[in-house]
């Protein structure tokens, strides 16, 4: 489905998860966030940074592995993304939903 | 004489070493296989132990029983590995070389890795199916409890046989009916997931299910610890859900042998190539069932689908092929629902569950994704399978390694 976030037109999957990397920009980020209750702060965009670039190196992420990061704990991960962060964290960064789910 | 050495003689290690053993010619190649167990389990079987349908004795067999002839059975722990230098260091300080290693150590449960969880309601009130002595405790705790609240619970993904916490809450509901006492039960199912299962068209068909046993269910839970003064879980997010009896699925980890020889990732499991089944990092090793990462159930009909192709693999890895056969993902799971009937799903990597025919296409004569009492026995057949043709690497009629795509209803 397509949808018009912060005047882009983009392409989610049915879960709202960005189809193509491309699209996202970090205005979407804000107005994805804005959707989840989140209003993004320095510290978001601390892992929301190191979540992008584990994708980009193929590393599938959990939340464990969130939390060895050295980037933040989970303690502090919920307290950023207090609703399932895994799955709003790589939402608002624009990556595909983590398979780390068998 | 060149060497092969397979570690773990579980599920993967013993196919392996049959299926080789027939494969590789003995002038040239010895096969060593190595575990420091006496006994070989039938994992599946672990489910039904705490509902007193299996006994302790019928899924356990001595583990060289399945080793076969002329295969080197070495009954001693395994230390680590030193890739660099093609060797298995042995808990007593000896060494093997290798020529080429396949690692086939599993995935065990780590309860320590949540706080409270080994706490003082341990063996109490708290338990796991999850390996032959807690699936025996939960038994004698099930035998004489009054009811209350049951919850059935998943720590973090990924667990081997990921269907099987929902097959107990399933199993369990059915249980208590026919003590009697389901009135007095009240299950919860708690899941790190957002839904009972990872793939959609199940999920639905598995949330309706848990709707009609009026399960009730609590998604999205990640497990900070488990508080056993108040007698309740809590997690990351402030949530909590209280117990008079918790079923847990602890944390699944590798081998300590794949830390040991830092070799896995942060859970211990080695990182493979999906397609080849070949570690990702050194050439000669091959990795095979739950010890692997790759994105794939962990689970029994897996292990018994990426031996095929291992095998293949191995061969053609020793005369210099190239490694073109390719492991799909292929998992085939029986979901206990209660009251004597089953599901049956079969997917892999790119294909999710969905209604048909299995294993032949039109015919059946299991079901897909609907509940039957056929697929049940099927079920309970696959004991005597998994003893007499599948760890001996005899084929099985009609299922094949790679996942058909025929007789299922995709849209």
């Amino acid at each position: 489905m397509d949808k018009i976030i912060s005047g882009k037109n983009i392409s989610l999957t049915d879960e709202g998860f960005l189809k193509d990397f491309a699209q996202w920009d970090k205005d979407i980020a804000d107005a994805l966030a804005a959707e989840n209750q989140i209003v993004l702060t320095p510290r978001h965009w601390e892992v929301l940074t190191y979540i992008q670039n584990e994708f980009k190196n193929d590393v599938p992420l959990s939340i464990r592995k969130i939390g060895k990061s050295g980037i933040v704990d989970i303690k502090e991960f919920y307290q950023l993304f207090p609703v399932a962060p895994l799955k709003t964290a790589t939402k608002i960064a624009g990556i595909p939903k983590p398979v780390s789910c068998i | 004489m060149k060497r092969l050495v397979i570690l773990g003689a579980g599920t993967g290690g013993t196919i392996m070493a049959n299926q080789l053993k027939k494969e590789l010619d003995d002038k040239k190649w010895g096969i060593t296989i190595v575990d420091g167990r006496k006994q070989h389990y039938y994992q599946p079987g672990f489910l039904f132990i705490p509902f007193d349908q299996y006994k302790p004795e019928d899924v356990v067999k001595p583990i060289q029983q399945f080793i076969p002839e002329g295969v080197d059975f070495v009954n001693i722990s395994v230390d680590k590995i030193n890739a660099a230098q093609h060797q298995v260091v042995l808990a007593n300080g000896n060494t093997l070389l290798y020529d080429i290693l396949i690692i086939a150590t599993g995935s065990e449960i780590a309860p320590d890795e949540t706080e409270g969880m080994q706490g003082e309601e341990w063996g109490k009130s708290v338990f796991t199916f999850y390996d032959f002595e807690g699936a025996i405790a939960l038994r004698d705790k099930l035998k004489n409890w009054q009811g209350g609240k049951l919850v059935v619970h998943i720590t973090e993904m990924p667990i081997k046989c990921p269907v099987a916490p929902l097959e107990f809450a399933f199993l369990a509901d059915s249980f208590f009916k026919d003590k009697g006492m389901r009135d007095k039960v009240e299950i919860t199912y708690v899941t790190p997931l957002s839904g009972a299962f990872t793939k959609p068209k199940t999920t639905e068909t598995l949330n309706y299910l848990l709707k009609e046993k009026n399960i009730h269910i609590e998604t999205d839970f990640a497990i900070e610890s488990v508080d056993n003064d108040n007698k309740q879980i809590l997690d990351y997010g402030g949530k909590s859900v209280p117990f008079d009896l918790l079923v847990t699925v602890p944390t699944n980890k590798g081998s300590q042998v794949i830390e040991n020889s830092g070799l896995g990732d942060e859970l211990n499991f080695v990182p493979t190539d999906k397609a080849t089944l070949q570690s990702k990092v050194h050439p000669d090793i091959f990795v095979l069932g739950d010890a692997t990462n790759v994105p794939t159930s962990k689970a029994g009909s897996v292990v018994h689908f990426e031996a095929e192709i291992l095998t293949e693999n191995i061969l053609a890895y020793i005369k210099g092929q190239k490694l073109e056969e390719e492991f799909d993902g292929h998992a085939n799971c029986f979901i206990e629902t209660g009251g004597g009937k089953a599901l049956l799903i079969d997917f892999n990597y790119d294909h999710e569950p969905v209604t048909g025919t299995f294993p032949i296409a039109g015919i059946g004569p299991l079901r897909l994704l609907k509940e039957s009492r056929f697929n049940h026995y099927g079920k309970l057949a696959f004991k005597w399978v998994y003893w007499n043709m599948l760890l001996k690497a005899r084929p099985i009629p009609f299922v094949k390694a790679r996942m058909s795509i025929a007789g299922k209803d995709y849209n």
